[in-house]
């Protein structure tokens, strides 16, 4: 087996809200808590959970535009955690993002053909020629036209800046690509044309993923494997097959059952567990078990003792004191 | 009770008319859930918040007719239609933070509606707020009427649109991508929420989504929608077990399975729908149709049956 492109170890990652003059004082947002997993070079990790999870936290984290609070990251068998921004530098051609929405994430004052060549003039020493040469070149391989080097963003449809972005990330020829959210501001129609995009880069330029969803047929689609994520930390990680078909964690269940699915045939098959309450503030987090307050089978240990991430089968882990299988 | 008949609206805008709705006609029956499906762009919501009344943009032309249990709503007077929205016609939107106002507090919100319609006292309106607040299952009612919406989550938040909604038991409700903003599981509470709520008061609603694994839930009819037309009408079995259109089967195809065998590929649309500015002619889906032949050139009608589509496939 080769060595893993990504580790995470023991990640935390803790915002302050508010200042000494608000009225709660200066809060601590746990963000994310002892985040621990490896990626392996070629696959998809699918990180899901619903909003204030920390997933894009963690992948904002991944790519080094947050500083950790503690933990380390080691990238090709190199610890990038406490790297300095300079340092980083010749790291960033080897880890890209593609951002959730294509509309915030393209300077609208810039043409397309510019904004794919920042990244090869920054870090490349290539000529004019070659830059537009690469430009061609990736246009092409992300479905654009060549003449459409030269309009700016508003010009094109959601899809199609989805496709300028995933083009300024591939250019550097990187290893890994953080994808947050890419399709969730898409179309259902437009949305599978980008899915199937990535699988093809993926096959062809041997990139590895880690994809941030909230969407769970989406995710599915396109992992090796997933870590489900709850209030900053993985509560369930497995391949993809298995956590959907037999989730461990009363979390991943919950998840899992709350999708409407679009086939009347499958409908009435699966029961629905529909969870109680809120997610907790990640500001104060619950006690023990951080998914005591809304699980359905939550015991008295689970209040005061929090689980660990331990295997539970081969390629497999969940953090719950009373797992399902 | 709700008859819609060729509504059209139409925007005049710098870059020339924007046919939004395009001869639009559907029925909504007493007690119905009748669900709207389409792409953004489609006219899903610019036709329903024409049955609302909403459209002020005075570019806007509205031709066409709304019938609302025998009276016409297109050209309604403002002050009638006032008295008519809210009480026997109520919207939910999409987003439950702009939908709420952040200055007042959710109680006082729902308690403005209720006197606007009926004539009760303050108290009497400030318990019904409390009641309805219990009612769309807010814990603690009493001390939740005091809060400002930017207290609240977003699921709460919803709830609370929601009970205003319902504040004047209206006939018909309007839905606008109740739960696209929220969370799966709080998404399902809320779908939850309105099955109760359908059966205790039963309203009837128009549901108007993009996501066919809602509408597969929810549904007893169904339209479809394409660049501001209907192209399919039925039941909700009809559409899903056997679709007529080839974009409603396009569009069913498109979505990633949760269970069963991953596809290598999933089966895309090619394209972008069309611009509103600058639409095809004939059928405005032929440029993205896998099915397409001569006849597609010209356009093509939707039938007068209760299942039909927009398809000379179909009808051919």
């Amino acid at each position: 087996m080769s060595a893993p492109l990504l580790e995470v170890v023991d990640v935390a990652k803790r915002f302050s809200a508010g200042t000494r003059f608000s009225r709660q004082g200066v809060r601590i947002v746990h963000a994310l808590d002892g985040v621990s997993f490896t990626v392996m070079p070629g696959e998809t990790l699918g990180l899901v959970g619903e909003s204030g999870c920390g997933k894009s936290t963690l992948g904002r984290c991944i790519t080094r535009l947050y500083d950790l609070t503690s933990g380390t990251l080691r990238f090709a068998g190199t610890d990038i955690s406490a790297l300095s921004q300079r340092q980083m530098r010749p790291m960033r051609r080897r880890i890209q993002m593609v951002f959730q929405d294509p509309y915030a994430s393209l300077n609208p004052r810039r043409r397309v053909r510019d904004l794919i060549a920042e990244p090869l003039r920054v870090h490349t020493g290539m000529s004019e020629a070659e830059i537009s040469k690469r430009i061609a070149e990736l246009l092409d391989i992300v479905g654009l036209k060549p003449d459409h080097a030269m309009r700016f963003p508003h010009e094109f449809s959601g899809g199609q800046r989805q496709r300028i972005g995933i083009a300024r990330a591939i250019a550097l020829n990187p290893e890994l690509i953080v994808l947050d959210e890419p399709v969730s501001a898409l179309d259902v129609s437009v949305q599978a044309q980008i899915v199937n995009l990535l699988a093809d880069l993926q096959e062809r330029l041997n990139l590895t993923y880690i994809f941030i969803a909230h969407d769970l047929s989406v995710v599915r689609q396109v992992s090796t494997r997933i870590a489900v994520m709850y209030l900053g930390s993985i509560v369930e990680m497995g391949s993809a097959d298995d956590i959907f078909s037999r989730p461990a964690h009363p979390y991943t269940q919950a998840l899992i059952s709350a999708v409407p699915v679009p086939d009347l045939a499958a409908q009435g098959s699966t029961k629905r567990i529909v969870l109680t309450g809120d997610v907790p503030s990640p500001v104060n987090p619950p006690s023990g078990c951080r998914f005591h307050t809304r699980c359905p089978i939550a015991q008295d240990r689970c209040r005061s003792e929090r689980p660990v991430l331990v295997p539970s089968a081969p390629q497999r882990s969940v953090a719950c004191h009373f797992p399902t299988c | 009770m709700l008859k819609v008949r060729k509504l059209s609206v139409t925007f005049r805008t710098e870059q020339g008319m924007v046919q939004a709705v395009d001869h639009v006609s559907f029925d909504v029956g007493e007690g119905e859930l009748l669900g709207v499906v389409g792409e953004s762009g489609s006219g899903k919501t610019v036709s329903l918040l024409a049955v609302m009344g909403l459209i002020t943009d005075p570019n806007a032309v509205i031709t066409g007719s709304i019938q609302y249990r025998g009276r016409e709503l297109v050209g309604m007077k403002p002050r009638d239609m006032r008295a008519l929205r809210g009480k026997e016609i109520a919207m939910i939107f999409q987003d439950p933070m702009t939908a709420l106002t952040p200055v007042y507090t959710i109680g006082w919100q729902i308690a403005e509606q209720v006197l606007a319609h009926e004539k009760i006292s303050k108290a009497a309106a400030w318990q019904r707020a409390i009641d309805l607040l219990a009612e769309v299952n807010i814990p603690n009612p009493q001390e939740a009427v005091h809060r400002y919406p930017h207290q609240l989550s977003g699921g709460m938040r919803q709830r609370v649109v929601i009970a205003m909604a319902l504040s004047c038991n209206p006939a018909l409700l309007v839905a606008d991508e109740p739960t696209t903003a929220l969370d799966v599981t709080v998404q399902a509470q809320i779908l939850d929420l309105l099955h109760k709520l359908r059966r205790n008061h039963g309203s009837a609603i128009v549901f108007i989504t993009h996501d066919m694994g809602v509408m597969a839930e929810i549904a007893d009819r169904m339209l479809v929608m394409y660049a501001g037309r209907v192209v399919e009408r039925g039941t909700k079995e009809e559409l899903f077990l056997q679709p007529l259109h080839p974009y409603t089967r396009a569009l069913l195809d498109s979505i990633p399975p949760l269970t069963g065998e991953k596809p290598k590929r999933l089966r895309a649309i090619p394209g972008t729908p069309p611009n509103l500015l600058n639409r095809p002619l004939g059928c405005a889906f032929a440029p993205r149709c896998i099915e397409r032949f001569e006849k597609c050139s010209a356009e093509p009608a939707l039938g007068d049956g209760k299942n039909a589509a927009a398809c000379f496939r179909v009808s051919a």
